[in-house]
């Protein structure tokens, strides 16, 4: 243990001395927020591992740093060439780029859109139309812990993206959020909002990069609603510099009819945890959470799922898979709460896990809670190594070790990276893959 | 090109293959056959060395060199191949992808270049014709989704692209409806030459009409208790397997 009495106390301390530095923006209806969470953050503790949420994801090693809040550090200068490496390519989006949880106008790129629709980032928002999202803002993610405390606090932007009914966004949008200045530990701390209305549907893809080696925290907090008949597809990578920490907390609503999925995909990091919450406040909706967890070396990867089906007629739907080699861990822990009035739910959850060394260990921890009695609710939990009928079958063909082995991981990541609806992030992201597993790269040749 | 000498194997501790003593010369063709768990897989996957099936007993000379020594992916550049009795589906990985892999693979232990992406085109066209395969199914995940024959069809359009000196197939007549059986035949009949061997697994008779075997041999408890010519396979469909057993039994009690 450090000296301090609590790692809350640097970030409580420094508090006003940012406050300073906000200008205008202390104007807006956040600051409230704001000076609201600051105020909760002094008062809570941060989950240690004997919280049941935390059993096996330790955050003590985070918490010895005193990383350094926006404004009381240089942002690094970022050209669009230098960008390139981080973002996912060769496809038409809309861009918008924030470094440490800054929104930088000049990388950022939006076309033009329909009438009505905003990608922007929240502080323009907050400025030009803050009617649009205030009464969204904040009303999912009520601060559960001393992480989304910090987000509020001192989070200063994020994404917006308000899709007004009937709105379909033709290109997908990009969210790219560097971490890392390369000489300070820093904070980064987006706050996203995503708002679809009736009948809108949109192609969001959030890529979380690290810039230099320096660990740095990001500390992440997204809304979504989806409105009744919406179909959002929401794309979430994460890889982050393997020194640095990344929580994530997003939390969704979704309204009858509609169709919200999540695919995740996390190489980087060294401490990661992702948090992802439905509430179904509807009929005949649908919700997919898909994820691929890959970890080497020392990294620790936690997901952490919650679907809480309060309406009938509704189906969820979870397959996480997670690939572990030298001494990396990983937890999964899903939660399915079917509430009485949900009849005729329709849920399931998979967990698959390989383990590409011994040394690399894995929990997973299902829990469904059903309260009401004519549903469909099932889960399982499978940890092992490589597929080893396929392997030989592969090997049989003259194909030597390595390959082999590159080709199942690819075929155990399929399924997961199958639900990407863009083409090239696809193929981006089986690269992705094997670079980050240090693996011989399996490219696909069959487009002729 | 093989030659196999009293080979012991075991799974799981269990005595699998008893003393398997068989050799094929190049330009043959060879078929095993007998009864359900006789052991006939387990010599084809020995051969092919699946790592399941421990050998305890004997050698196996292919084309001069110890071929138990080798590590499966060696044995298939050497020129092994094994058309499984039970192919695996390998999603996310297309048929092109794998195939133009283990070709090149094939092709670098030989000393030989990569193959262009037009020579692979041209040759995968020219092989999914023999078979009156359609050429989209290169793009498709190897195996994924296909049916019962279609999988087995795909196991000789791999050996067809890949060119093995010693082909091993694993009732790749088994789930063939009639026509495919036909053309699967005619597969394997073109792939035949002086240089090259077949050892076919089958149950049945039907096979050998259209590929007309050098010898047929009958497996038994990990054994070959007969070895004949291609009558032996007629006799068989007649008689059954029994009165070879009832032979076998008079030479163990003699
Ligand atoms: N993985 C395994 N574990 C345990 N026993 C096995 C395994 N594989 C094969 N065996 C056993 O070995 C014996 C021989 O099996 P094998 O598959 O070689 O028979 P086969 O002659 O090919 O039969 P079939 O005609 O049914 O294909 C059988 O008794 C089988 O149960
Ligand atoms: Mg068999």
């Amino acid at each position: 243990m450090n000296n301090k009495t609590r790692p809350n106390e640097w970030y409580v301390s420094n508090f006003e001395k940012f406050e300073s530095k906000l200008n205008g923006q202390s104007e807006s209806f956040v600051h409230t927020i704001r000076k609201d969470a600051i105020n909760r953050l002094n008062e809570m503790e941060f989950p240690t591992t004997r919280d049941e949420e935390w059993k096996y994801t330790n955050v003590a090693p985070l918490l010895k740093n005193d990383f350094l809040p926006t404004y009381s550090f240089e942002n690094p200068k970022i050209n669009s060439e230098d960008l390139r490496k981080y973002i996912f390519e060769n496809f038409e989006c809309d861009i918008l780029v924030f470094v440490n949880g800054l929104f930088n106008d000049e990388l950022s790129k939006v076309g033009k859109l329909p009438s009505g629709a905003v990608v922007d980032s929240l502080n323009n928002v907050i400025k030009n139309n803050p009617d649009l999202i205030k009464d969204k803002f904040n009303t999912l993610t009520k601060v559960q812990n001393a992480f989304n405390a910090l987000n509020n606090a001192y989070g200063v932007d994020g994404a917006v993206i308000f899709i007004p009914d009937g709105i379909i966004l033709e290109r997908p949008i990009q969210l790219v959020y560097l971490g890392g200045n390369g000489t300070d530990k820093v904070l980064s701390l987006p706050r996203n909002l995503i708002i679809a209305g009736k009948n809108a549907q949109a192609k969001i893809l959030a890529n979380y990069a690290g810039y230099g080696d320096v660990p740095y925290f990001t500390n992440t907090v997204t809304e979504i609603f989806a409105d009744e008949s919406a179909i959002i597809d929401y794309y979430k990578t994460q890889h982050e510099n393997t020194n640095s920490y990344h929580i994530d907390r997003t939390d969704i609503n979704q309204k009858g009819k509609s169709v919200f999925s999540h695919t995740a995909f996390s190489f980087g990091g060294l401490l990661v945890r992702s948090d992802i919450n439905s509430e179904l406040e509807g009929e005949f909706m649908e919700c997919n959470y898909y994820g691929l967890n890959l970890a080497r070396e020392n990294q620790h990867v936690d997901t952490h799922t919650f679907v809480d089906h309060a309406k009938p007629n509704c189906q969820s739907n979870e397959l996480y898979k997670t690939i572990l080699d030298d001494k990396a861990r990983g937890v999964f822990s899903g939660k399915i709460m079917v509430r009485q009035d949900a009849q005729k739910t329709n849920a399931y959850q998979s967990n698959k896990a390989v383990l590409l060394s011994k040394t690399a260990t894995i929990d997973s921890k299902p829990q469904l809670e059903i309260y009401a009695d004519d549903v469909k609710c099932s889960h399982g939990a499978t940890v092992g190594s490589l597929d080893e009928e396929a392997y030989m079958y592969i090997r049989s063909r003259g194909i030597p070790d390595d390959l082999a082995k590159s080709m199942l991981i690819r075929a155990f990541a399929n399924d997961v990276v199958d639900n990407v609806k863009i083409e090239e992030v696809k193929e981006q992201l089986n690269h992705l893959i094997f670079e980050h597993l240090q693996r011989v790269e399996i490219t696909d040749i069959s487009k002729y | 090109m093989i030659k196999i000498k009293n080979l012991h194997a075991n799974i799981d501790g269990k005595e699998i293959l008893k003393g398997i003593d068989l050799e094929v010369k190049a330009g043959e063709v060879h078929a095993i056959m007998g009864p359900n768990g006789s052991g006939k897989s387990t010599l084809a996957n020995v051969l092919a060395g699946n790592e399941n099936f421990e050998v305890t007993e004997g050698e196996v000379i292919y084309e001069g060199k110890e071929l138990l020594e080798m590590d499966p992916d060696v044995r298939a550049r050497e020129g092994v191949f094994l058309a499984f009795q039970y192919p695996i589906e390998i999603p996310g990985i297309t048929n092109a992808t794998f195939l133009k892999t283990a070709l090149n693979e094939i092709r670098k232990h030989k000393g030989e270049e990569e193959i262009t992406a037009k020579g692979f085109l041209d040759l995968m066209k020219q092989k999914a014709s023999i078979l009156g395969m359609d050429p989209a199914m290169i793009s498709r995940a190897v195996n994924v989704g296909f049916s019962g024959g279609e999988k087995k069809k795909n196991e000789i359009f791999q050996m067809l692209m890949l060119n093995p000196k010693l082909a091993l197939l694993d009732e790749t007549d088994s789930g063939l409806d009639i026509d495919a059986l036909k053309v699967v035949s005619e597969g394997v009949n073109a792939f035949r030459n002086d240089k090259n061997a077949v050892l076919l697994v089958t149950h049945y008779q039907r096979l050998l009409n259209y590929i007309v075997p050098d010898y047929v041999h009958v497996l038994y408890k990990g054994r070959i208790i007969k070895s004949g010519g291609k009558d032996l396979a007629l006799e068989l469909e007649e008689k059954g397997y029994d009165w070879i057993k009832d032979e076998q039994l008079e030479t163990e009690s003699a």
